[in-house]
């Protein structure tokens, strides 16, 4: 690598502050590069301008009442946050959740795979200079949304699933409206990669851009896309299938390349096989059934029950003023995000509140990683870099 | 799940207790997840024990937990998992308030390196060789630890009552 040399002979670089406020970095992210010329030597990144304590705040609420905070952690997949919060809460109460629950849950975290992806690769390839794949991915993401605003009555900050089970029962007519993004979205799928697969422009930015060693990736504890694009096939939902995920018939998209386009390519196939995913869980699901498990004083009694029977009143009354009190131990749940893995870790110590609760957010260690997947490369690749890794920086500083 | 400790968690723990006696202080069985209580001098070369030869590959978690006014008041939980034999274990280390010190394991997981700054940032516990313990969430002139149970949720910020506001504009 050549230096430039000041006037005095010695080598110099120069320090360029990237972030917080930036366009590129998906939040506020903040990159202290050490450039010579184009090329970066060091990269810094800074964090924490969106921490907000969630973990602290965790602590001061009852277990119920802790869902709500986990929406807002990664805001592009609070279906998944809550699935994992709830998965935790339940395996340290020995609750088993009932199947029709659970299949909705795999369904809805898939429908907010799709809806994930369609933002990272919407807001990576306005990054690189493709402006209307980021209008047609968001033009798709909003008929997902539409389904979640049905479901749960909101579009982002869902809290749909509880523990013990789900809110409530799916609204009518809700397999009209998922068959009908099921069968818009392979067609556009097949849209988004004509533009963009063979796009010399394309290949040029992301091919050999952003490589990281496989072994490298493992050491750095990096999981998701990232890491089934450099070979390694690690998926929570095969290798430790949760709310029966061990039923469901789907592959496990892997390349080799380790670099921006693999990474793109191994994103654009797990679109197609939550696809497959959501269809068979669609199947399964019984138009009856109980979305909610039998635990009087942990679950809330349904409001008919409520009105007849003393006891369904008097655990009403105690869920929601004191909760309910887990026995001491902790437990530690790990989900596939659209990220990577999605860890909960809950210790309890036989009060109505959590001990502790802690989550292993996959944007920010992912992003641990990206001063030795952007150093030696161009700045203008940077942007790539930090698109490929998928951060969202509500994940990263909770 | 009640059968006791799994198979290969199984395997794990009769393996380090092989290799050294000391290593394992107790091993805890929950809901069929199994810790492994390490002493704190034993954690770094009983972490490269479950690198080597268990192939635990993937760090996946380091967190700590407060369990202050209790001592020893800090429990490590190492979360690792094994990406060839799919499996989970937890290393944890009991730390007293005192003496809040560990080995950093970057040299086992270089992946550790921001959760240990995560852990000294809002814990205040302090990792040996370490090449960059800096806080990383919070500003750098912050003062305390948050997550530890003495400090209060709302802060130790002095924030003024709205009322007295009011009172110094009225008169």
């Amino acid at each position: 690598m050549t230096t430039v040399e000041t006037a005095t002979g010695e080598a110099k670089t120069m320090v360029l502050n990237m972030g917080p406020q930036h366009p590129s970095t998906h939040g506020v992210l903040r990159v202290l590069l050490e450039l010579d010329g184009e090329n970066i030597v060091k990269a810094v990144p800074d964090l924490g301008y969106l921490h907000t304590g969630i973990e602290k705040s965790c602590e001061h609420l009852t277990y119920s009442q802790a869902i709500t905070l986990t929406d807002r952690m990664d805001y592009l997949n609070p279906l998944g946050n809550n699935l994992v919060y709830c998965l935790a809460v339940e395996k340290l109460l020995g609750l088993e959740v009932p199947k029709r629950a659970q299949y909705i849950r795999v369904m809805m975290v898939e429908l907010q795979r799709i809806s994930s992806h369609l933002v990272w690769l919407g807001t990576h390839a306005i990054d690189l200079g493709a402006m209307s794949v980021f209008l047609y991915c968001f033009r798709e993401r909003e008929e997902i949304l539409k389904i979640f605003e049905r479901f749960a009555g909101q579009r982002m900050m869902t809290s749909y699933i509880r523990i013990g089970g789900i809110a409530v029962e799916p609204p009518a007519g809700w397999r009209q409206m998922v068959n009908g993004v099921l069968k818009m979205l392979p067609s556009r799928i097949d849209e988004y990669e004509t533009l963009l697969t063979e796009n010399r422009i394309w290949m040029a930015r992301t091919k050999g851009v952003g490589y990281i060693k496989p072994e490298e990736a493992v050491a750095m504890s990096m999981t998701g896309p990232t890491l089934r694009a450099a070979g390694i096939s690690y998926d929570n939902r095969k290798a430790f299938p949760y709310s029966s995920y061990e039923e469901f018939e789907f592959d496990v998209p892997t390349r080799t390349d380790s670099d921006c386009f693999g990474r793109y390519m191994v994103r654009v196939a797990e679109m197609r096989e939550s696809l497959k995913i959501i269809k068979q869980a669609m199947e399964k699901i019984t138009d009856q059934g109980p979305i909610k498990a039998e635990a009087p004083g942990i679950v809330p009694p349904q409001r008919e029950k409520m009105k007849t029977e003393m006891e369904a009143l008097i655990y009403h009354f105690k869920i929601f003023t004191e909760g309910f009190s887990p026995a001491p131990g902790d437990a530690y749940v790990t989900v596939e995000s659209p990220r990577g893995e999605l860890g909960c870790y809950v210790a309890s110590d036989g009060s109505p509140k959590p001990l502790r609760v802690h989550f292993r957010s996959p944007s920010f260690i992912n992003l641990q990683a990206l001063p030795n997947i952007i150093q030696g490369q161009l700045i203008a690749d940077a942007v790539a870099c930090i698109g490929t890794i998928d951060i969202v920086l509500g994940d990263v500083d909770r | 799940m009640s059968e006791g400790v799994s198979q290969n968690a199984q395997v794990v723990v009769e393996h380090l207790r092989t290799w050294n006696a000391q290593a394992v202080a107790e091993v805890v069985e929950f809901h069929g997840e199994t810790t492994i209580v390490v002493p704190r001098e034993h954690l770094r070369a009983a972490a490269e024990r479950c690198r080597d030869h268990l192939d635990f590959n993937l760090l996946s978690d380091a967190t700590c937990v407060d369990r202050y006014p209790l001592e020893p008041r800090f429990e490590l939980n190492y979360h690792l998992t094994s990406l060839p034999k799919s499996s989970k274990i937890r290393l944890r280390v009991r730390v007293s308030g005192s003496d809040p010190v560990v080995d950093s394991l970057i040299p086992v997981w270089p992946g550790a390196g921001w959760m240990e700054r995560e852990i000294f940032d809002l814990m205040g516990l302090r990792f040996n060789g370490h090449p960059d313990l800096r806080r990383i969430l919070l500003p750098d002139d912050w003062e305390g630890h948050p997550l530890r149970k003495d400090f209060p949720t709302q802060g130790f910020r002095d924030v003024p009552a709205s009322a007295s506001y009011l009172k110094k504009a009225s008169t």
